[in-house]
């Protein structure tokens, strides 16, 4: 069976997908956007987060770290990142929690066994189990193992993704998947590789042969102010939105500086420092934009 | 809300709670010309009669529902026959902080001149003191366990179809023949029998004149009123008054009035646990509802404003007033009226109607403290009415409380109750199980879980006190395995449940013996059959319960006990005693470790949750089937109004990184932040008791308002609910968080760490987010709740 490396099971989501869910983020993704608010799963491989408001600055990481890449400062435990191998062993000794290492292999029973502890909240709500990330196609194989699982299992099955992959792995997939929650960045080609690193047509690519394939699809579209919030955009994404077989339902996810949070746990710089959020009435004018052209539009997930 | 409404409400939100002397000085001065002339119940009937004979009647501008058990709205009567208040204690309410009660000077001096010189040490507080033995007083000091009737007299219990389609002069009835039937020759309880039934008879004419008051100054304000449409308001409410309770209400407002001078009657006669409770509501109302409607006698407005009145009047009663432990353990205002809707109909099916769905609008436009609401769900109960609820919920308010219909009968069939009267039945005060009508269930106190395992820590000493208070199960060091651990403190608690359940008898005997109730004994089946008192197990079914507090604080106590002294050996039992002492002064890394690195209850972990269902099945096995008074049966419960604060105060620190002194956890919620794995977690975590061996648990999930946003939210947290039952739990009631929790969330951040909050794209603990984004977070939340 195959194994693969998951960041985190998330139980009782309710925002990803129909019903009450679980949701099992897989590591690794191709993309780079600027305003990832989940940076811990872009690395395919585990990696230490920390939490300061949970640290009382014992020590005992300092001590029981076998690189000597852990150093008090001011108090706190600072980390020496180039000499981090997130083998865990700090994690092992902190007795508070606030060190973690994000990414751990499963198999895909093993993986089952936890999906299926919330079956019975999944038949009374209509819900099921979400593969997200990072992006869970980066792991092809192993997605491919669980999801038939699932299904074999009758759950329901949802794919967060941003949808670059080879088409026939997103075909493939799109056979045990019955609901994609899809993620469309951007419409502009160039400032799409530019923000997140990959070109735009594969992914357009993918969402047409979804379409076509009538699979489930929700569009998820983050708001970025100064990126694709401005009207040609918009126009842009209804345009193509509009130019499918079947109206999609639209949400709206306008952009929120929580994930820089996360970055501080990564040590990692945060890349859109000092960005707001799109302003209420521009979000409200986006929606009723998609709701003109004929969208099911909600803001949020 | 019509205006009139708005006014009402107002008044009853305005004024304070106030002691009043009126009821006390009435019954001392009966007691002082009749003491020794008759039997008991016929001492507490001419009691009750002197008191509606007597005391002031209340008519206040606007109101269509009459009666208040005071002198007027939120005052106060007091009970000296049960407590009689010392002038301390009249300051003590006078001057606390919360749930104060307003003295005035003519109290404070009839308390001196006539009430305290007659009942001190004839008061049946102090008496039930005196004769508690040594043991019991050492337990109870040193919280192991609290009393309930102490100051207040049993109660608990319901009202169920009957008081709908019958009046006062058909129970005479009953009475009367009950009595013929007596057979002096044949049996020697006869004379007793007579003595109650005659009781019961004299309480039954007293309402009547009681009512009947009413309709004459009704009368009489009508004359004087110059306007009009009051005019034909008093008119109405003298017609009312006059026919019922005397007879079966006609309509639908006469159902409202006939219920409410039985609710004060019951609360004037004693004050009663829970106050008393119409049961299922919205069932008995709807016949007359509908009739009314149907022969357009009744707008659904009208009915509504009806409604609005009789919920007030509900507001208008505060608690009343508790000192001491039993102001410790139910700090509130709240008399714990908890109103039923939906469940299931003698004969099986959907209870819910109309009437229903009219009260959730009630409660939800008039936002009072009191009544409480439920809903019961069943099977049967159709999403509709579950959704309306969730509306409600979704505001904040904390009610309705969600309880499983299904597993309520389940419970109550257990018990040995027939399945019409376990349908009829419900819950009532915050989640106990009764069958409505027909059974006397006696809540006799609180017991803390975690304090006996202090105890059996310390080998039976309680550090506290320093008195020897259990067993000498041996000193935990020599212990050689959990089992070891285990096995002392189930002896422990078979030990302390033994003294509370002496302690009971006593208790209780003083109650059948000198404070019958004749007047509630009217009220329920099958008092008037047997010629016998509620309070001396004259109900068709009698309960004692126990209620368990803390088992999430003992589970996870448990479980660092099993898991770091004697499974993984990280942690030597010396060191753990020796910190626990210290309070972890100086020990925060081991404490640490005991809060984040232990299997913990709350998490559906099944190292923590077996641990659960071992502690829960010794505590039913140590209370279960034992012979109560009246005749009954000792059953337990789970639940802690507000016991877990005042029994974290007198527990040390516990093997789970509590600190001394603080809360336990609260019903059979898990430790306040000790839930981490989100709120499907917490549901599975806490099905995994048996709640069917039950008579209530009470689980608290808080919830943040972006959560149950839009329709959408709405159904999710619906199908989270019908889960938890399908699961087979009990009651589930719901705190949407509020900015004012997240606030403490700051403060105390261990306590809550398993709050989650959703921002834009994902879900994080609040506690671990920067001060920053914490103080966003709460701004929108501000923003957000209604």
């Amino acid at each position: 069976m195959e194994r693969g490396i998951v960041f985190a099971i998330k139980r009782g989501a309710i925002h990803d997908g129909s019903g009450i869910r679980t949701t099992v983020f897989l590591k690794g993704c191709p993309l780079n956007c600027l305003w990832c608010h989940n940076p811990e799963g872009k690395d395919p491989n585990p990696v230490l987060s920390t939490v300061r408001q949970r640290c009382i600055g014992c020590g005992a990481c300092v001590a029981a770290c076998l690189n000597g890449a852990v150093s008090m400062r001011d108090g706190y435990p600072e980390t020496d990142r180039s000499r981090c191998t997130a083998c865990g062993t700090c994690v092992a000794v902190c007795p508070t929690g606030a060190r973690a290492i994000l990414g751990k292999e499963y198999g895909v029973n093993e993986l089952l066994f936890h999906i299926e502890r919330d079956r019975v909240f999944f038949e009374t709500s209509e819900g099921g189990v979400t593969f997200s990330g990072g992006e869970p196609l980066y792991q092809p194989d192993f997605l491919l193992s669980c999801l038939r699982a699932c299904k074999a299992a009758g759950l329901h099955t949802a794919l967060d993704t941003a949808g670059y992959a080879p088409k026939e792995t997103v075909l493939q997939v799109a056979q045990y998947t019955d609901l994609f929650l899809f993620d469309l960045k951007d419409m502009d080609p160039e400032r799409h590789r530019e923000n997140c690193g990959v070109p735009l047509e594969p992914i357009l690519e993918n969402l047409r042969a979804l379409d076509e394939a009538e699979a489930e699809v929700w569009i998820r579209i983050p708001l970025i102010p100064g990126v694709n919030c401005d009207e040609a955009t918009i126009d842009a994404y209804i345009r193509f939105l509009s130019g499918l077989k079947r109206r999609h339902p639209v949400f709206l996810l306008p952009y929120h500086p929580v994930g820089e949070e996360k970055y501080r746990r990564l040590d990692l710089p945060y890349p859109l420092q000092g960005l707001e959020p799109p302003s209420g009435e521009r979000v409200e004018e986006i929606r009723a934009a998609f709701s003109a052209a004929g969208f099911r539009v909600r803001v949020g997930g | 809300m019509t205006e009139r409404v708005r006014r009402l409400r107002e008044r009853s939100l305005e004024a304070t709670p106030t002691l009043s002397a009126e009821r006390a000085l009435i019954v001392t001065e009966f007691y002082k010309e009749n003491l020794g002339k008759y039997p008991p119940p016929i001492m507490r009937a001419l009691a009750f009669k002197e008191l509606c004979e007597r005391k002031a009647i209340y008519i206040g501008e606007d109101e269509l529902i009459v009666g208040e058990r005071g002198p007027g709205p939120k005052q106060v009567p007091t009970y000296p026959e049960l407590c009689c208040h010392s002038l301390e204690d009249l300051e003590i309410l006078d001057s606390r902080e919360k749930t104060a009660y307003r003295v005035p000077e003519e109290v404070y001096e009839a308390y001196r001149r006539e009430i305290i010189p007659f009942w001190r040490g004839r008061s049946l507080r102090d008496k039930i003191f005196d004769a508690l033995p040594p043991k019991w007083h050492d337990c109870y000091e040193a919280g192991i366990f609290t009393e309930f009737m102490e100051q207040r007299a049993p109660g608990h219990t319901a009202g169920d179809g009957k008081l709908f389609h019958m009046g006062l002069l058909d129970f005479k009835e009953k009475i009367a023949a009950s009595l013929a039937r007596l057979d002096y020759e044949r049996d020697p309880d006869a004379p007793r029998k007579r003595a109650e039934l005659i009781a019961m008879d004299i309480a039954a004419d007293a309402l009547i004149t009681y009512a009947r008051r009413h309709a004459a100054l009704a009368r009489s304000l009508a004359e004087r009123t110059p306007d009009p449409r009051r005019k034909r308001e008093l008119l109405r409410i003298a017609e009312v008054c006059e026919w019922v309770p005397a007879h079966a209400p006609r309509d639908f407002w006469e159902a409202l009035q006939a219920y409410w001078f039985y609710h004060l009657g019951v609360i004037m006669e004693l004050n009663g646990w829970d106050a008393f409770n119409p049961g299922h509501l919205d069932q008995h109302l709807f016949p007359f509802y509908e009739r009314d409607i149907r022969e357009g006698r009744l707008t659904r407005e009208g009915a509504k404003e009806l409604l609005s009145c009789f919920w007030i009047k509900f507001n208008n009663q505060p608690a009343p007033p508790k000192v001491g432990v039993t102001a410790a353990e139910s700090a509130t205002y709240n008399d714990f009226v908890n109103i039923n809707l939906g469940g299931l109909t003698p004969d099986g099916r959907d209870g819910s109607n109309e009437v229903s769905y009219l009260i959730l609008e009630v409660a939800d436009e008039l936002h009072l403290l009191q009544p409480q609401l439920n809903v019961q769900v069943s099977r049967v109960t159709p999403d509709e009415l579950l959704l309306a609820a969730a509306r409600l919920i979704r505001k904040g308010y904390g009610y309705p409380s969600m309880f499983n219909a299904d597993c309520v009968a389940e419970e109550l069939l257990r018990q040995g109750k027939s399945i019409e009267d376990a349908r009829e039945g419900g819950t009532s005060g915050c989640v106990e199980t009764g069958a409505f009508g027909k059974e006397a269930y006696i809540l006799s106190g609180y017991l803390n879980l975690p304090k006996i395992l202090e105890i059996t820590l310390n080998n039976g000493h309680d550090p506290r006190t320093g008195k020897i208070i259990g067993l000498e199960t041996g000193d935990p060091r020599d212990f050689e395995g959990f089992e070891e651990l285990f096995s002392a403190w189930e002896r422990q608690l078979e030990h302390f449940v033994g003294i509370k359940i002496q302690g009971n008898a006593i208790v209780q005997g003083f109650y059948a013996e000198e404070m019958p109730a004749p007047f509630l004994s009217i009220l329920i089946d099958d008092c008037i059959e047997k010629g016998k008192d509620y309070n001396a197990g004259g109900a068709r079914y009698n309960t004692t319960y126990i209620q368990g507090v803390g088992i999430g604080t003992l589970t996870d106590s448990l479980s660092a006990l099993k898991h770091h002294v004697f499974e993984w050996g990280t942690i030597p039992m010396g060191e753990l005693l020796e910190a626990l002492r210290a309070d972890f002064r100086g020990r925060e890394a081991l404490r640490q470790v005991l809060l984040n690195r232990t299997p913990r209850y709350g998490n559906d972990d099944d190292r923590a949750d077996e641990l659960m269902q071992r502690a829960f099945v010794a505590f039913f096995r140590a209370v279960e089937g034992r012979p109560a008074p009246r005749g009954g049966t000792y059953h337990i419960d789970l639940l802690p109004t507000t016991v877990h604060i005042y029994f974290g105060q007198v527990t040390g620190a516990t093997p789970d990184g509590r600190r001394a002194g603080t809360p336990l956890s609260e019903g059979i919620s898990p430790v306040q932040g000790a839930d981490r794995n989100g709120p499907t977690a917490v549901i599975r975590s806490a099905a995994k008791m048996d709640h069917a061996k039950t008579g209530g648990t009470l689980l608290n999930m808080k919830f943040s308002p972006m959560a149950l946003e839009g329709e959408e939210g709405l159904r999710k947290f619906v199908a989270l609910i019908r889960t938890y039952f399908r699961l087979g739990g009990h009651h589930v009631q719901f705190n949407v968080v509020s900015a004012e929790v997240l606030r403490e969330a700051q403060e105390r951040p261990e306590e809550h760490r398993g709050l989650l909050v959703r921002v834009a794209g994902y879900t994080d603990y609040f506690c671990d987010l920067s001060r920053e984004l914490q103080e966003e977070i709460i701004s929108r939340t501000e923003h957000e709740l209604l």
